[in-house]
């Protein structure tokens, strides 16, 4: 017996062609996507995780021998699917921009310094209640050539694996009250209703005293259908 | 009906290759293993021109068929990772270093023909893209229930022919010979 994976209700994800993100002009296909019926090559997914990731991965804070620049935070929160079950076990993996805004990457060309301390890259596992955790730098701010006068909202980068290949969800964390929401056409592109799910919120509770801001961030995959499909 | 509200998708972004690639990213399976093919490619977007800043994964059975996952009822079958990922470079190529997929049974309990699930991201790309890739040389293709209902002159563009080392399979963004992408 096979049991698929709910469907994305509309309303959810940005459409590809999306014109005032200008690379999905000649990126984004033109031709209606096929609906492929859920087999088992779609239910099922890569478990990854053991062996990928290092005591050190969670805290991008200690990943070289000294300390970033930058607002030291916390960012945490759980992956589950839309019934409210957790996903545990499951690799969640971070980059990101450095606090002056910048990659540690070969092509980004930005003019702002690059941080001998922080590469901006992590990884961990959900735990047995689908929950993860982070130590990291606030990323700055960065300008694009998308239009005239283009920054980026401050975001940290997400990608999500489930359990099911169907699952698989690359997304964005925004902080709450970013002034350039509203001239990021990646932001934009996502229907307005849901465009707060990719909002992190600040949390008190998790916030360490004298050490570090914390920011929580629920991320929602799809869930099962309910009612199995027959098979032989 | 869901309960909570789905995380929606955004663009991996132009700056991913450092944190999203790994040295054994794209071995499938070891260089030494028995029957190992590579499944190379190139990613074109809609001027024709190469994209040298996606990441392709793949996802696909073992040679008999099974997955190394709690959920295939038959049981799993430990030891085939059965997933690579590989980012394109400047001249748009990827590749992995694999094992021919056996036959998975598909809703009705039919034996599809041997296919691998590919997700492409991207810069431009809001969300990934999904395709599927079909082996030229395989018999089975004629009555594959996901290549059948697809219009004819859309069927190849997810044939992938033989190549010297394994099999070849471009991927077109837009334009002429857009590939067929699928809704999941």
């Amino acid at each position: 017996m096979i049991i698929g994976y709910q469907r994305d209700p509309g309303g959810t994800h940005p459409p590809l062609a999306s014109p005032g993100y200008g690379s999905t002009v000649l990126r984004a296909p033109t031709q209606e996507p096929v609906l492929l019926p859920h087999t088992l090559t779609e239910v099922t997914g890569p478990v990854l995780g053991e062996g990928r990731v290092l005591p050190t991965d969670h805290d991008l804070t200690r990943q070289h021998d000294g300390e970033p620049l930058g607002e030291r935070i916390i960012v945490h929160g759980r992956v589950l699917d839309s019934d409210g079950r957790a996903v545990p076990d499951t690799l969640v993996e971070l980059w990101q921009a450095n606090s002056a805004g910048r990659y540690a990457h070969v092509r980004d060309q930005h003019p702002a310094p690059l941080d001998p301390n922080f590469t901006g890259v992590g990884r961990c596992l959900t735990d047995s209640t689908g929950r993860y955790r982070f130590v990291t730098i606030k990323p700055g701010a960065y300008p694009w050539r998308n239009h005239e006068n283009a920054w980026r909202a401050t975001h940290l980068h997400f990608s999500l694996f489930g359990r099911a290949f169907v699952q698989r969800l690359v997304t964005q964390m925004y902080f709450p009250g970013d002034p350039l929401f509203h001239q990021d056409p990646i932001y934009l592109a996502v229907p307005e209703a849901a465009r707060s799910r990719m909002i992190s919120s600040f949390d008190l509770s998790e916030t360490v005293p004298e050490w570090a801001l914390a920011f929580r961030f629920d991320i929602f995959l799809r869930g099962r259908e309910q009612t199995p499909m027959e098979h032989q | 009906m869901n309960t909570v509200k789905l995380t929606p998708s955004q663009t991996v972004g132009p700056f991913f290759s450092h944190a999203l690639t790994w040295l054994d990213g794209p071995d499938v399976v070891a260089e030494d293993a028995p029957g190992a093919i590579w499944l190379r490619g190139r990613v074109f977007d809609g001027a024709g021109e190469p994209v040298p800043d996606a990441l392709i994964e793949s996802w696909q059975a073992d040679p008999d068929g099974r997955f190394d996952h709690p959920d295939d009822p038959r049981g799993a079958v430990p030891g085939f990772r059965g997933y690579g990922r590989s980012a394109t470079d400047d001249d748009g190529r990827w590749g992995i270093r694999t094992l021919l997929p056996g036959r998975v049974p598909g809703v009705d309990g039919r034996l599809q023909a041997p296919h691998v699930d590919l997700s492409v991201f991207a810069r431009g790309l809001l969300d990934r893209v999904v395709t599927r890739v079909y082996f030229a040389d395989q018999p089975s293709n004629s009555d594959d229930a996901v290549l059948s209902a697809l219009p004819a002159d859309r069927r190849s563009t997810l044939i992938a022919p033989r190549s010297a080392d394994g099999y070849t399979f471009d991927i077109r963004l837009q334009g002429e010979r857009e590939t067929v992408f699928f809704s999941l």
